[in-house]
């Protein structure tokens, strides 16, 4: 599957507030890894949003 | 990591490690579960606490104080600044120091800690919570308990997996960044809070100094309203503001649930603390001494859940009565402050300072700037009068 919303792994501090405020469990958080499930994802950008580095980013197709 | 325990606690963090000693402290038998490679790192928090708050819950060690606060500063987005008039006093702690310890005192009343210690999920026998699913060092394994206690904090996983919503609303969440500075000149036992509804909308600034010109200086502002800048850029502009040329040494990014706590917070075999449960106060972001307090009850009727073969929603409804007619009640009247608090213009907030600056100054207290805030909102002041005095 293609990845709808990129994670830039530069800029994550994998402090979990896109785990917080998504409706659909559809994040996965260990110590330094995060992975979006993306047959639970709506794309509803909640994550993008909220991240506090702006980590998240909708990818060229899906562009807000 | 043996494959049965009473009690199984997820997360090291103040609520964690306060519930699961506790617990241990009752004879039951406690694992509890890290998943970062060291407890109290990183430390996502600015770190301070009231003083009165904390010693009610344990006594307080000096190795956990960076410098013990005796002031605090409202700014008005004016720049108009109130020098708060108030008798209590507080301590901006060293959390990394602060944790480990209270992660010790647990594993001395004889809990097993594991660091790097990821769970990935539950085991349940016919629908209810069975144990963790845990992954260490390389080995997944099947952890068995009658009891699960979740202190995951803001990102919360295994409530939701047994059910239980903890979700954080747009609204609700704060999200943060902190940057910890090393040239720090302001007077270090006063800490300084800032409000701007364009630079920090529906959340604040603060300094909380640390001694030795170091200081934590960070934002928060709520989620709805992250779209219009990311609060890693609007401390860019908030340092611009406050610090001449900051030598950062640490940068950290995270959040708070700024809500009233979880409707549900215990099912069968199950219980949720600390910011998991939405038990941080909602006005001012501080989560330490609520979640511990909540954490001590978790703890004792976990406890005596296990002593008495019933781990039953019922019984562990104990957890949730109680804290509910104590902190928990008190956090509900924090949040309808927060909730109009958080809506004022700048106009209002700059007329509330120049109206507090007309006081004299031990009259600038917290209650009488509510007071004044609140004059159209009579149903507040006692929520107000209560809380501050």
């Amino acid at each position: 599957m293609i990845d709808k919303i990129k994670h830039l792994q530069n800029k994550c501090d994998f402090c979990g507030t896109c785990v917080a405020v998504c409706p659909h469990d559809a994040i996965e958080l260990a110590e330094a890894s995060l992975q979006i499930l993306f047959n639970r994802c709506t794309l509803c950008a909640n994550c993008i949003h909220v991240c506090p580095t702006r980590a998240l980013e909708m990818t060229d197709e899906n562009s807000l | 990591m043996k494959t049965h325990y009473d009690i199984v606690v997820v997360g090291g963090g103040p609520a964690g490690s306060t519930a699961a000693r506790y617990a241990a402290e009752q004879g039951a038998s406690v694992v509890l579960l890290e998943k970062d490679r060291e407890i109290g790192v990183p430390v996502r928090c600015a770190e301070g606490v009231g003083e009165k708050g904390l010693s009610a819950l344990i006594a307080i060690q000096p190795q956990w104080i960076a410098q013990r606060i005796t002031g605090a500063v409202l700014h008005a987005p004016s720049g108009a600044a109130v020098q708060l008039h108030t008798d209590e006093f507080g301590y901006v702690l060293h959390r990394k120091i602060f944790d480990y310890d209270l992660a010790q005192m647990a594993a001395g009343a004889g809990v097993e800690v594991y660091t790097k210690a990821y769970v990935q999920g539950l085991v349940t026998e016919a629908d209810e919570v069975a144990g963790v699913v845990v992954e260490h060092m390389g080995v997944r394994q099947a952890i068995s308990a009658r009891l699960v206690i979740a202190a995951d904090g803001v990102e919360s996983r295994v409530g939701r997996w047994a059910g239980l919503d903890t979700r954080c609303s747009m609204r609700d969440i704060e999200t943060c960044a902190q940057v910890t500075i090393g040239n720090y000149e302001g007077d270090a036992s006063v800490c300084h809070f800032f409000f701007s509804s364009e630079l920090l909308p529906g959340g604040y600034g603060w300094i909380f100094p640390k001694g030795n010109g170091m200081a934590n200086v960070g934002l928060g502002i709520s989620g709805d309203k992250a779209h219009s800048g990311s609060p890693h850029e609007r401390l860019q502009i908030f340092l611009r503001q406050v610090v001449d040329r900051p030598a950062i040494l640490t940068r950290v990014y995270g959040s708070v649930p700024c809500a009233v706590t979880l409707k549900k917070i215990v099912r069968k075999g199950l219980m949720l603390v600390g910011d998991a449960a939405h038990q941080a106060n909602p006005l001012t972001g501080g989560g330490i001494v609520t979640g511990m307090a909540a954490a001590e009850i978790a703890g004792r009727v976990a406890a005596a859940a296990i002593t008495e073969h019933d781990v039953s929603a019922e019984r562990l409804q104990e957890y949730a009565r109680l804290w509910g007619e104590g902190g928990g009640a008190k956090m509900n009247q924090f949040y309808r402050l927060k909730k109009f608090a958080f809506t004022l213009s700048d106009d209002t907030l700059n007329g509330l300072a120049k109206a507090t600056l007309d006081l004299s100054p031990e009259k600038r207290t917290m209650t009488n700037i509510f007071k004044a805030a609140l004059i159209n909102k009579p149903s507040l002041i006692l929520d107000a009068i209560k809380l501050f005095t």
